[in-house]
């Protein structure tokens, strides 16, 4: 079965009905596509939040990826798999990623994109700082990393 | 000796208000040595570097590579914090 795959790091904002469009576009043979996208919260706990600066570690980030595409690819029927990254400031409910996969079946589907996104989130060379306002006072926070997204490639 | 680059990311090179370094090393100069060297800069460096096995992730040459990696002439170094993306 024939793959495609691609990997897109920008720090223009995520034309995500482009992205989607590319997937179900390109589906080849397969008869499942499943698309992921992670966004900036907008929440109750993230109210004074203002924003987020991406960094990544241009050269090596996409050398990552790529590696966990071939993995997901050697160990799933996929035809195409596509990992979009924002880098630079993003402002709050800006898409930060998408994961589009298409499998055989809706169970590669699925389950390629969970694996190519807990491996992103605990490899890939991308750092996020917060931006917080509140009563005039400004602080940027550095994000931790979690033990939960560590647990989460036990799995896999 | 040896001539590398090191680089900084994300927290690190803010704290440190650094983001590459060249340096020449002995020959034979592993990773862990370089930390103990960076460590010695200033108080701010020996916070980051002091207990690098544990808080630090590195790369040689943009792979991931482990404290006991012996630097060859032009490698690349990068020291970072684990990372949060996605």
């Amino acid at each position: 079965m024939q793959v495609t795959k691609q990997i897109i790091i920008t720090d223009e904002p995520l034309d995500i009905s482009g992205l989607n469009r590319n997937i179900q576009s390109n589906q080849g043979e397969s008869g499942a596509s499943v698309i992921f996208t992670g966004n900036v919260r907008v929440s109750d706990e993230e109210q004074d939040l203002t924003g987020m600066t991406l960094e990544h570690y241009p050269g090596m980030t996409e050398s990552l990826l790529d590696e966990i595409l071939v993995q997901a690819i050697d160990r799933w029927e996929l035809t195409r798999v596509l990992v979009a990254h924002r880098v630079g400031h993003l402002s709050p409910g800006e898409p930060i990623v998408f994961v589009g996969t298409c499998g055989l079946h809706r169970k590669e589907a699925f389950e390629s994109a969970e694996f190519i996104m807990d491996y992103l989130k605990n490899k890939a060379t991308f750092w996020k700082k917060e931006h917080y306002s509140s009563n005039g006072l400004k602080r940027d926070v550095w994000v931790e990393s979690k033990q939960s997204d560590l647990d989460a490639i036990e799995r896999w | 000796m040896v001539r590398i680059k090191i680089i900084l990311f994300a927290s690190f090179k803010e704290l440190l208000n650094c983001s590459e370094i060249e340096q020449q090393l002995d020959n034979g100069t592993t990773i862990h040595s370089l930390c103990e060297s960076l460590a010695s800069r200033g108080e701010t460096w020996e916070m980051v570097f002091s207990d690098a096995d544990k808080t630090i992730k590195v790369a040689c040459n943009q792979q991931m590579a482990d404290m006991s990696t012996v630097l060859k002439e032009g490698d690349e170094v990068a020291f970072f914090p684990p990372v949060t993306g996605g």
